[in-house]
């Protein structure tokens, strides 16, 4: 295996799928500075997706109005603080542990009947030391940061205007419940993976759920006050600073580099560095998609756009990152791009408010970038590596796979899409998922949290103006000009 | 006593201020305005979503000054504010009772004073 996994996404795909032993060097075990230099890999991926919260924090707090900047900031922390307790308690388990071909059901709180945790075998997953190698706990924590940027992508489309409360209810059955029995069907080994269905870092299984969750969300919930006109007419609520989205998308960028990159599940053999150009590719097509897009759409280089572009390249490649080739990861950011100011448009005219983009840019970019493996994927990427699957229908494999990945987008479309709706009626009509109107126009901050996230902004704070200019006053920067006019 | 209050143009301002604080006119207030008039509005373009702006962002000056001062600082701001395109604001003059001074309980026209130490 060592001289194949050179070749390596297979090897890294393999790992992914969960089969046990494909990965170990053909000769025997790895040895231990492998398992070392694994497990760095894996573990450094995971800290930078889990910096995509910060991305996540920033392009949403940037495209909030300034009474909901703090609101928005609650959001992403208690995002975190369900996930990874969740995700511990539950999503693991149903997500990656040992069960049928629909969801997993041993690993409830890592328990694996192993007190050194660190070998153990769950599910089709066999940590065993030498065959895996890297120690459960690694996968765990590349894992839950996934579960937790899938979150995030639900709570963007719905700011302005839920309940707190409603957040935290649909996160606890999200991330324990629905998030894993999709992930199960692929990464988990279920029947997805037997079918054959490629989705090597989450386009459906991350970023396709995240999205379906959002729509429904808004649909239940209904646009922000004022978003339409009394004719129908979308209406600009601009966010308060394109500076801080476009930090935040490019802090995604950077996170996503791990999130694709570490996808490999391995350093040794594994050609991920291939996987970092291509997902770079994608997302540079995606931009200059979204700039061509917006163009076309709205005559104007609208930046917003530019930066979701970013994003829905980013969203696209991560199903096929590790199955084509750099052209190819070029056209599949640039559509990703091209397409999003449409579905802008599209969504507005349905009256379905998306104040980030969400489902452009992680919905349908996620559909396209799983089809795309079918379209794209490469014979040596594919075929060769034992996955089941076919090259795409332009690598002279027919439609075999492009089926594959349509019914696996499909499955997904009708489970989550399904799941998370019935989820969001519950708390409708239990605790409520909107804020009064009263309380959405005093905005979130004042009236769910007490406190704004940026009070100078809106109310006196004590000694908040400064008072420099005593007339006394000895400092020199503080004396008096000597001339009415301003300094040549 | 007259108040002036004069609705400009943000770029004029610099201009105006140093030619009255020359002339011995140092005293005055600004505020942010935002205001309609003969300019018309903008058009705003968000996400795809369109809107007209009527309101538009100008400066309000505000300064109170001694009849004898009041053709000479209108005619500053007459002169600087001027572009002779739509926009360049207005200047309005009303009658002020009384003023105060803060700092020493002075009243009337002596208020208005520069402060000895001031040029001019």
């Amino acid at each position: 295996m060592r001289k194949r996994s050179l070749r390596m996404l297979g090897a890294a795909s393999l790992l992914l799928l969960g089969m046990p032993g494909l990965a170990a060097a053909q000769d025997g075990s790895l040895v231990e500075t492998d398992v070392a230099v694994n497990m760095l890999w894996i573990v450094l991926g995971g800290i930078l997706v889990l910096f995509m919260q910060a991305g996540f924090l920033l392009l949403e707090t940037g495209l909030s109005r300034m009474k909901n900047a703090g609101a928005v900031a609650g959001k992403i922390i208690i995002n975190l603080g369900i996930t990874f307790l969740m995700f511990w308690a539950t999503g693991f388990a149903i997500g990656f542990g040992n069960g049928n071909n629909f969801w997993g059901s041993s690993g409830w709180f890592l328990s694996t009947g192993d007190a050194a945790g660190d070998t153990l075998s769950l599910g089709l997953l066999d940590f065993t030391g030498a065959d895996y190698g890297v120690p459960v706990e690694a996968f765990f924590f590349f894992q839950a940061v996934f579960a937790a940027v899938s979150l995030a992508i639900v709570y963007g489309t719905m700011l302005d205007r839920t309940k707190f409360i409603a957040y935290i209810i649909f996160g606890v059955v999200f991330i324990g419940l629905i998030y894993p029995i999709v992930a199960h069907w692929t990464w988990g080994g279920g029947w997805l993976a037997q079918d054959g269905f490629l989705d090597f870092a989450g386009s459906s299984i991350v970023h396709l759920q995240g999205a379906l969750a959002a729509l429904t969300g808004t649909l239940v919930l209904g646009a922000r006050l004022g978003k339409f006109g009394k004719d129908g007419k979308p209406r600009p609520i601009p966010g308060h600073s394109i500076p801080l989205f476009m930090l935040g998308v490019i802090i995604l960028w950077f996170g996503w580099m791990g999130f694709n990159g570490a996808s490999s599940l391995a350093a040794v053999g594994a050609n991920f560095a291939d996987i970092i150009v291509n997902t770079n590719l994608a997302a540079a097509g995606g931009v200059i998609g979204a700039t061509i897009g917006a163009l076309i759409m709205f005559r104007t280089l609208d930046v917003s756009q530019m930066g979701n572009g970013a994003i829905a390249g980013l969203v696209a490649i991560t199903a096929a990152c590790a199955f084509v080739d750099p052209w190819a990861s070029v056209i599949i950011g640039f559509v990703a791009g091209l397409i999003a100011p449409m579905i802008v448009v599209g969504l507005d005219k349905m009256r379905i408010d998306d104040p980030i983009g969400a489902i452009p840019v992680h919905g349908i970019a996620g559909i396209w970038g799983t089809l795309a493996v079918g379209l794209f994927g490469t014979a040596a990427r594919t075929v060769d590596s034992d996955l089941g699957a076919s090259a795409g229908l332009f690598y002279g494999g027919g439609g075999e796979q492009l089926w594959v990945q349509f019914y696996g987008v499909m499955a997904t479309i009708g489970f989550t899409g399904a799941a998370t709706l019935v989820l969001w009626l519950i708390i409708k009509y239990t605790v409520g998922l909107r804020v009064p109107e009263e309380q959405e126009l005093a905005g979130l901050d004042i009236s769910e949290h007490g406190m704004y996230g940026y009070p100078e902004q809106f109310i006196e704070v004590p000694g908040a103006f400064p008072e420099s200019t005593r007339h006394s006053a000895g400092m020199a920067m503080l004396s008096r000009p000597t001339s009415n006019s301003e300094p040549e | 006593m007259k108040k002036i209050e004069a609705f400009v143009r943000h770029e004029s301002f610099d201009a105006i201020r140093a030619r009255l604080a020359d002339m011995g006119l140092p005293s005055m207030s600004i505020s942010e305005v935002k205001g309609s008039g003969r300019q018309g509005g903008y058009t705003e373009s968000y996400r795809g979503a369109k809107t007209t702006i009527f309101m538009r962002p100008k400066l309000k000056l505000e300064m109170v000054v001694n009849d004898a001062d009041l053709e000479r600082a209108v005619d500053v701001i007459l002169e600087l504010a001027h572009t002779g395109e739509p926009g360049d604001g207005k200047i309005f003059i009303i009658p002020v009772e009384d003023a105060v001074r803060v700092r020493t309980g002075e009243r009337g026209e002596i208020v208005l004073a520069s402060h000895p130490d001031d040029a001019a």
